[in-house]
């Protein structure tokens, strides 16, 4: 038990000293701080800034229409009436394919996880762990197995839907997190406001659920796209050539993508082909804003306030 | 307006065999819609409801009162199967309604709810529009309807809201006041055409004036509708109620805190001679 005077003692600033008020104290601990946190914000921004300004320099030259008309060439002499329209094409195709393949197969494990699946049980936390491990495998291990299993034992080949599968699965996990994050993000009242209704449990998810997680299952399924489109290991061991000069015509069609012929250019020694590689990193760069911008809309766009 | 005959109450049958009352031995009113015998309700191993017992009548509005954690919400949700939805959750004992156990192996839990409807705490609309939100109910449970703008007009004007939002049944129900969207959220039960109506404290966000139109609403749906309301407003409960049920927290012998139906009579006679000391207590506010 402590005495009363205690209490105004550890009071702050009694009026021991009459205008504690309006002496402001210098604080260094909070300054230092705040100086280190936009040190650091700096530096982040800085290093992206100096990349971008670099490629934009060494790229400039090449920045016209050659860059989606042209086929690329392995030739130095022919390099000036060249471009990147294969790869391109190439990266359009496999992009597509891997929305239409992992959009589904993700959503649906996510509503069954998050909606269906009984948390008690072993093999739904051993699946829901696995998830979680699955987003952190190293994308060259992807590769390796699609090498394996969908190109060799599948027989399915150096193709496009051999990339597109192996690229599939290496975001799946990441289309799962994001939408069980959505779902997970609807307030449970309007599920009971639901049932309450005498709505099943499919309808409820169907309309009320899904709806209202549009957004979040949106901006997570087109970032973990971008992310898709960038993606170079894995293709490196699925036979993306690098000099082709057609375009991929069939799911069974061979390909290249940007990503595999920034590469190919970029060991190249000769400065055009680095100048060309500066071009397509800008092309690849704009895609990939392009559909993040996407995913800002549809959040803004779609989003509701509880 | 006369959508009267565009809706259809469900049949009382849920299990789909015949376990309907014969209208013909059903004497007197007091026949109730619902009975709970020894009913406990379980989370897990803990038994958070002990043993209630009492009879829900029809047309009447039923309160439950008691002090939080006293078991009230528990046995409310228990009446729809809306404890179905917390996992390990589990009743014991039996709620029957019409005279069948709700919760028989053959009961479809879907169908009890589409009979006996309920309001929340917190109004909860739908992101959607004012009329999709009371279209939901009725086209989820595929109800035959010969004109759904009626039937939305119609369950509106029950709640006591049509006036208020017939020029914006387009714009969302989650723009209207908290006491609009509650009102709202009355009207989307209605639409179903339950028989019973479970309310969980459906005032307590709301302002004095809000819950004075909520409770003039509840006396007036009381013609058509049975009402069971959690509140812990007593005076709420003595003004609108017929029958109240008086619930408080225990704590046996080993330490747990279980919920008990203390006393249960109706209202007049439970707020002005309680037969419990307990319950003197507490409406005299000595208790909780």
């Amino acid at each position: 038990m402590s005495t009363p005077t205690t209490t105004t003692e550890t009071r702050p600033d009694s009026s021991a000293s009459g205008n504690a008020l309006t002496q402001r104290r210098s604080r260094p601990g909070e300054v230092a701080f705040r100086l280190a946190m936009q040190a650091c914000l700096l530096i982040a921004f800085g290093v992206l800034a100096a990349l971008l300004t670099w490629v934009l320099v060494k790229g400039w030259n090449r920045l016209d229409s050659r860059l989606w008309t042209e086929m690329p060439t392995g030739l130095v002499s022919r390099l000036d009436g060249a471009g990147v329209q294969s790869a391109l094409v190439g990266t359009l195709w496999i992009i597509s394919l891997v929305a239409l393949i992992c959009l589904p197969i993700g959503v649906l494990s996510a509503i069954y996880l998050e909606e269906y699946a009984d948390n008690t049980r072993w093999y739904n936390r051993l699946l829901e762990l696995n998830i979680q491990n699955l987003a952190g495998v190293p994308s060259i291990i992807f590769g390796i197995l699609g090498l394996g299993i969908i190109a060799r034992a599948l027989g399915l080949g150096f193709t496009v839907i051999t990339a597109a599968i192996v690229l599939s699965l290496l975001v799946l996990p990441v289309v799962i997190i994001a939408t069980r994050e959505a779902i997970r993000a609807v307030p449970q009242s309007i599920r009971h406001a639901s049932y309450a209704l005498g709505a099943t449990k499919w309808q409820t998810v169907s309309r009320q659920v899904l709806p209202s997680a549009v957004p979040g299952i949106a901006t997570g399924s087109i970032l973990a796209l971008s992310r898709a489109i960038g993606e170079a290991a894995p293709l490196i061991v699925l036979g993306a050539v690098t000099f082709i000069t057609f375009n991929p015509d069939g799911l069974d069609s061979g390909y290249t993508a940007l990503p595999i012929q920034i590469y190919t250019f970029i060991t190249r020694s000769q400065s055009e082909y680095t100048e060309l590689a500066a071009g397509a990193i800008v092309l690849l760069l704009a895609i990939v804003l392009a559909m993040n911008s996407i995913a800002i809309f549809v959040r803004n766009r779609f989003e509701k306030r509880w | 307006m006369n959508p009267t005959d565009t809706t259809n109450r469900p049949s009382v049958s849920i299990a789909g065999v015949g376990a309907q009352p014969t209208g013909t031995s059903k004497p007197d009113a007091a026949d109730p819609v619902m009975e709970l015998s020894g009913v406990s309700v379980f989370y897990g191993a803990y038994e958070a409801v002990r043993d209630t017992s009492m009879p829900i009548q029809e047309k009447q509005i039923t309160a439950m009162i008691g002090p939080s954690g006293c078991g009230k919400s528990t046995i409310l949700r228990s009446l729809n199967r809306m404890n179905d939805l917390i996992p390990g959750a589990r009743v014991s004992g039996a709620v029957t309604y019409h005279g069948q156990d709700l919760y028989a192996k053959d009961v479809d839990p879907i169908e009890v709810r589409r009979r006996i409807g309920m309001v929340f705490q917190k109004p909860n609309p739908f992101p959607k529009s004012i009329y999709d939100n009371v279209a939901y109910g009725p086209r989820v449970t595929g109800m035959k309807v010969s004109s759904m703008d009626d039937l939305v007009e119609k369950a509106l004007r029950d709640a006591a809201l049509w006036d208020e939002v017939k020029d914006k049944l387009k714009t969302s129900g989650l723009a209207l006041s908290g006491g609009q969207q509650q009102r709202l959220c009355i009207a989307r039960t209605i639409a179903v055409r339950p028989e019973i109506i479970l309310m969980d404290e459906p005032c307590s966000a709301l302002d004095p004036i809000a819950t004075a139109k909520i409770e003039d609403l509840m006396s007036e749906l009381s013609n058509d509708y049975t009402i069971v309301i959690v509140t812990h407003n007593m005076q709420q409960a003595a003004r609108v109620s017929h029958y109240t049920a008086f619930f408080t927290a225990e704590v046996d012998e080993r330490q747990e805190r279980h919920g008990r139906l203390v006393e249960f009579s109706q209202t007049g006679k439970l707020f002005t001679n309680p037969a419990d000391k307990r319950t003197e207590d507490y409406i005299t506010g000595r208790f909780g």
